[in-house]
């Protein structure tokens, strides 16, 4: 079990920056994420999108934005959990444990969620009958690309992932590529080459289509697609993949007996935390009157709740501000010399 | 101002006064109309305001944004009739404008 001072609950920028917070004033964290990489939506949805409403910097894209935060936490050397989830929590003697879908376990005395919108999952087919399916021949991400060998694989989605595999599995597999529109945002090489393999007949590529229904007793056995103009085929498959992208689902943190209204976690503005003791909530997942979604503010509320989690961990201590410029422990924590 | 209808996918009817410069996503989430999550808050990073506008209204409404096709691959449930509503930004002109919701956004 690892014995931390706060487990923070979401790698963007809001969580990363109260990492940072926590690290100032003296505290130890953990940090876990569903995402395989930190920084959040920054990272994940708009990493070349360039940001102008940060502080004093001027433009900076959603990748630099994270480094730079990776940067500044690096003299902590907290740790980072990624590609897992908090499943639940439990109260014991004034502190938390809490187990993650990978079956970690921490001991936290008090928890920061800064979970955004939700955890990131791949977007599922609408299609009802693809649920009996799931995880066997319809798919959203590929582990093992040698179980479609020789197989006849049906690929949905317009996006690099989608395009990559159509190119890949094509060297071993018969490969049919849906989308609903004539255009694909992929790369314009992987484009380009998708083009090439059709014309060589080595792909079939099918646009304004999407999928209508499933066949299949206990093997899948057909995808039937509808297309825009009302034209319904049917395509034989051993294996339909979906790469429709990422939604973003609260998941387990519904189950924590938190107070949630629109998918939003009402918080206190003094210290962020929720109607439970010693969790709190910061960034786009609270609300409060006034709240702005905006990273600057998830800044300021993650400076709030780090002093929150202070009064917790140090019960017998009082909170003093320490400023970088002057204080000798802040420095001693950023591991600066003088 | 314009009058907006928005229809559920139960087929209840929403008809909401939108003042000029908001979008019609923004129309709905101040409102309470259930049926839009608008998880992003307009940034054009999800596809959580998806709506459906029917021929008669999609041709009068500003083209596209850029990118915005990219982020409906994403939806659920796409068409050819869909659109983003955090892209459509209420005029005078949209007066009488009906969407209709899908019948989920994630």
């Amino acid at each position: 079990m690892i014995d931390t001072d706060v487990l923070i609950v979401g790698a963007g920028p809001t969580g990363l920056f109260c990492a940072h917070q926590l690290g100032i004033i003296g505290l130890k964290c953990e940090i876990v994420d569903n995402l395989d990489k930190l920084g959040g939506q920054c990272i994940e949805l708009y990493p070349d999108k360039p940001i102008y409403d940060i502080p004093a910097i001027p433009e900076c894209t959603g990748e630099e934005l994270t480094n730079n935060l990776i940067e500044q936490i690096k003299p902590f050397n907290f740790k980072s959990h990624l590609s897992d989830r908090v499943q639940e929590i439990k109260n014991e003697n004034e502190r938390w444990i809490v187990k993650t879908s990978k079956g970690k376990e921490f001991l936290t005395t008090s928890i920061i969620i800064a979970g955004g919108v939700g955890s990131f999952e791949p977007r599922k087919f609408p299609t009802k009958n693809c649920e009996k399916f799931e995880g066997k021949s319809v798919l959203y991400s590929i582990k093992d690309k040698t179980i479609f060998k020789d197989k006849s694989v049906v690929i949905f989605g317009g996006g690099d992932s989608a395009l990559d595999w159509a190119i890949e599995l094509s060297k071993t597999s018969k490969v049919t590529l849906v989308h609903r529109r004539d255009e694909f945002r992929g790369a314009p090489a992987s484009v380009e080459k998708i083009k090439e393999l059709q014309k060589e007949k080595k792909i079939e590529v099918l646009t304004k289509f999407s999928i209508k229904d499933v066949k299949g007793n206990e093997t899948l056995e057909s995808v039937e697609i509808k297309g825009d103009d009302g034209e319904i085929k049917s395509i034989k498959a051993d294996y339909i993949l979906g790469f429709f992208g990422l939604i973003m689902q609260l998941g387990p943190i519904l189950e924590w007996g938190l107070n949630i209204d629109k998918k939003l976690i009402p918080v206190n503005t003094e210290n962020f935390e929720t109607n439970k003791k010693r969790i709190f909530a910061i960034g786009d997942i609270c609300f409060y009157p006034g709240k702005l979604k905006l990273i600057l503010s998830g800044f300021h509320e993650g400076a709030l709740a780090a002093r929150g989690c202070f009064k917790y961990s140090r019960p017998n201590e009082k909170y003093k501000l320490e400023f970088t410029t002057t204080s000798k422990s802040v420095k001693d924590r950023l591991g600066i010399k003088e | 101002m314009a009058k907006i209808k928005y229809i559920e996918h139960s087929g209840k009817q929403h008809e909401i006064d939108v003042a000029n410069g908001l979008s019609v996503m923004e129309g709905a989430v101040q409102n309470d109309i259930p049926g839009i999550d608008a998880d992003c808050g307009g940034g054009m990073a999800c596809a959580t305001c998806h709506v459906y506008v029917k021929e008669d209204w999609f041709n009068k409404l500003p083209q596209k944004a850029e990118g915005e096709d990219d982020m409906l691959d994403q939806a659920y449930e796409p068409s050819p009739s869909s659109r983003l509503s955090c892209q459509i930004i209420v005029s005078d002109e949209l007066n009488g404008l009906v969407v209709h919701l899908p019948e989920k956004q994630v």
